[in-house]
């Protein structure tokens, strides 16, 4: 999403899953395969209206996030403390049974992510040279959004949906500063996210500043981690 | 599907490309001979790179765009995103060619420049072209369309761009179909002129680009010309 200079995107994209963890709270089912089955429906729509009229992807998640958020709030109405989970997230909250199906779920993205990444770059440098090598640029791109909706239903049980778009944008930047080839910017992403997560519940464990969920300290060793890699590629010149 | 005994590659004949309720290309009608260079030269917003992603088939139109059987294309755009892209010479080279990293730099006289672990991001701007051209060859075209292949490189640089083409094409025997602005390259370069302002302007040998009349035709106004001849 950063190199496709579509990072707020997925940070918009999170707030889409508001109506499916509110009706997955209501109707007492899983509310994050409430939150995934929205993310792929809107996934869906903002991929058909792209294609048929051209409006950019920032402005047609920017509609449908605004529209998730306000429906999500009706949804909720008076259950405050649901809507407060939801925003903020809580991982005291996810069970064994649910951290196994995010991993599984998680290594089937990491694999299919694996499948079109060649395909995702061509289109990236030039739509019309992957178009020329026979891509199909429209069902990449859906897939490429199906994976990211998958990503964010994952990381809203960590952060909530409001702090969601850090995992997805934050350690993406923090790696390119210190990456001049892209297996070393794949992998330092996943690993600093890694380390966000993990480091930031810890540190809640240890210091929690009253907080009532993980979400912000999350955000704090994230961004930490983001600053060093900036002095880092500043002292270094690692990508001038 | 053009017969591939009369010596053409391409074939394209009355071809109409209109989006909302533009007309982007007008009864547009020529051929390309195998092994040739065919120029296309026109002003800006001429329907240049319109006609190349017509030929690519990215663009609803009307006509026929007749390829011989065989032809496998290879495409180099004017623009491409990569200022930003932490990706390396090698790693782009890699992805889908059929060749090594070292044989495509070969093919554009880029084995010593020390560049297949730089940036994308980072090479100059014919440095860049020529990688481009090297990622096009890959996949072992026998046509090779390219948009303004000297977008953003110095003019000194230009001409070792075009004499390299020259080369490639006689070397691997490919045709080249080539966008440009500049009527030395269509003088020296090029076998055959496609002159575009929506509609053909002009359609003959390169040559003639020298004759007054035929600079009167191109960039005298808008006049359109029958293209059913054939190039001599």
């Amino acid at each position: 999403m950063v190199l496709e200079k579509m990072a707020l995107v997925g940070d918009a994209l999170s707030h889409v899953a508001l109506p499916g963890l509110a009706l997955g709270t209501l109707l007492h089912f899983n509310p994050y395969i409430g939150a995934l089955a929205f993310l792929f429906v809107t996934a869906i729509i903002i991929w058909q209206i792209q294609r048929t009229t051209k409006i950019s992807f920032e402005a047609l998640v920017g509609a449908m996030f605004t529209l998730a958020l306000a429906l999500g709030i009706l949804l909720y109405g008076n259950e405050l403390e649901a809507l407060e989970e939801a925003l903020f997230g809580d991982i005291s909250q996810v069970t064994l049974m649910s951290a196994g199906i995010a991993a599984v779920v998680c290594v089937v993205a990491i694999v299919l992510t694996k499948v079109i990444y060649d395909k995702l770059v061509l289109v990236m440098i030039s739509e019309d040279l992957a178009v020329s090598k026979g891509i199909k640029v429209a069902r990449t791109n859906l897939l490429y959004l199906f994976l990211v909706s998958v990503v964010v239903a994952i990381g809203i049980q960590i952060v909530g949906t409001l702090l969601v778009g850090f995992l997805v944008i934050v350690p993406a930047i923090a790696a390119k500063n210190l990456s001049t080839y892209m297996k070393r910017y794949a992998l330092l992403s996943a690993v600093f996210g890694i380390i966000a997560a993990s480091g930031g519940v810890l540190l809640w464990n240890f210091v929690s500043f009253n907080l009532p969920f993980p979400g912000p300290m999350v955000v704090f060793v994230g961004i930490a981690i983001f600053v060093v890699s900036l002095i880092i590629n500043w002292r270094l010149k690692i990508t001038s | 599907m053009a017969d591939d005994n009369d010596g053409y590659i391409l074939k394209v004949s009355d071809l109409c490309v209109k989006m909302q309720n533009q007309i982007l290309l007008d009864h547009i009608s020529f051929n390309v001979t195998k092994g040739t260079t065919l120029a296309v030269l026109g002003p800006n917003g001429a329907g240049k790179t319109m006609l190349f992603r017509t030929l690519l088939n990215l663009v609803p139109h009307t006509g026929s765009i007749e390829w011989v059987e065989k032809a496998e294309i290879g495409y180099v755009p004017q623009y491409v995103t990569v200022s930003d892209v932490p990706m390396t010479v090698r790693e782009f080279l890699s992805m889908g060619s059929g060749i090594s990293v070292g044989d495509a730099l070969d093919m554009v006289r880029l084995t010593n420049a020390g560049i297949e672990d730089k940036r994308l991001g980072v090479l100059s701007g014919g440095q860049l072209r020529r990688v481009l051209i090297a990622w096009a060859l890959s996949g072992s075209p026998n046509v090779l369309l390219l948009d303004e292949p000297t977008t953003g490189v110095d003019m000194d640089s230009e001409e070792p761009i075009y004499l390299l083409l020259n080369e490639i094409k006689k070397k691997q025997k490919i045709t080249i179909l080539l966008i440009t602005h500049n009527i030395h390259i269509v003088q020296e370069y090029t076998d055959d002129l496609l002159a575009l302002n929506k509609c053909v302007t002009f359609y003959g040998p390169s040559s003639d680009i020298a004759k007054h009349e035929v600079q009167h035709q191109i960039h005298g106004g808008p006049v359109c010309v029958e293209t059913t001849r054939r190039v001599p």
